[in-house]
């Protein structure tokens, strides 16, 4: 039962990013596509969470956690280089 | 142009410190599980470029005032002359030792000369991955 569950789901999930990674090639703005990154970013890690309890192992926990920063750092940089065109400043002017 | 950006900087006060401690407990589980030096440099690298997104490139050298250039070379300094040692010993190139040592506190604990190299790795890769992304993100 708890099997059938966790596959339903991963078909989910993947349905989930494909539909996000519509928003990213569609995308009006470009907020919009880093949003959508950022969302499949979260989306994957929920489903290596779900194919690690599938294969009842613990070697993909620090696969989650490294993506969970590279997509955090990554949305930063995103947003930075929209909001103010440079993504590390040489001089902040504060 | 002033941006108010106080909860990016209140954010990364907190997670820098998780990324540090992620990169040094994946640099010391590379003996018997998933990481290891070239994996703990890239998260090392990556707490650093998030400090270097969080503020800028005059304040973090004032925190950090390395020459990300000699931390490569000194790294890949380090890893071969650990690898050269083997060869005054009549070894091949690269031949590792392990021992047990009897540590008054710890107990029976494991030392090998793995770890050295595998800190060589990991400085070179700080090195170059820091070297690499802040001249690709020159503003000129």
């Amino acid at each position: 039962m708890i099997h059938t569950l966790l596959l339903v789901a991963l078909a989910l999930f993947s349905l989930s990013i494909a539909i996000t990674l519509y928003r990213v090639i569609k995308g009006p703005t470009m907020p919009d596509r880093a949003i959508a990154l950022d969302t499949i970013g979260v989306n994957l890690l929920s489903a290596i969470a779900i194919v690690s309890i599938v294969l009842q192992t613990k070697a993909y926990l620090e696969a989650i956690l490294i993506l969970g920063i590279l997509a955090f750092i990554g949305t930063i940089a995103f947003t930075k280089y929209i909001e103010r065109g440079v993504v590390i400043e040489r001089k902040s002017d504060r | 142009m002033k941006i108010n950006d106080v909860i990016l900087r209140t954010v990364t006060k907190a997670v820098i410190f998780i990324i540090l401690t992620l990169g040094v407990y994946l640099f010391f589980a590379g003996h018997h599980s998933p990481g290891g030096g070239f994996i703990g440099g890239l998260v090392l690298a990556s707490a650093i470029v998030l400090l270097y997104l969080a503020n800028d490139i005059e304040t973090v050298h004032k925190g950090l005032p390395f020459n990300f250039k000699k931390v490569a070379a000194i790294g890949v300094l380090l890893a071969t002359g650990t690898a050269m040692v083997s060869i005054f010993f009549n070894r091949p190139f690269l031949t590792q030792v392990a021992t047990y040592i009897e540590l008054p506190l710890l107990g029976k604990t494991s030392f090998s000369s793995v770890t050295l190299f595998e800190a060589g790795v990991a400085l070179t890769v700080v090195g170059t991955v820091v070297t690499i992304i802040l001249s690709i993100s020159e503003e000129e």
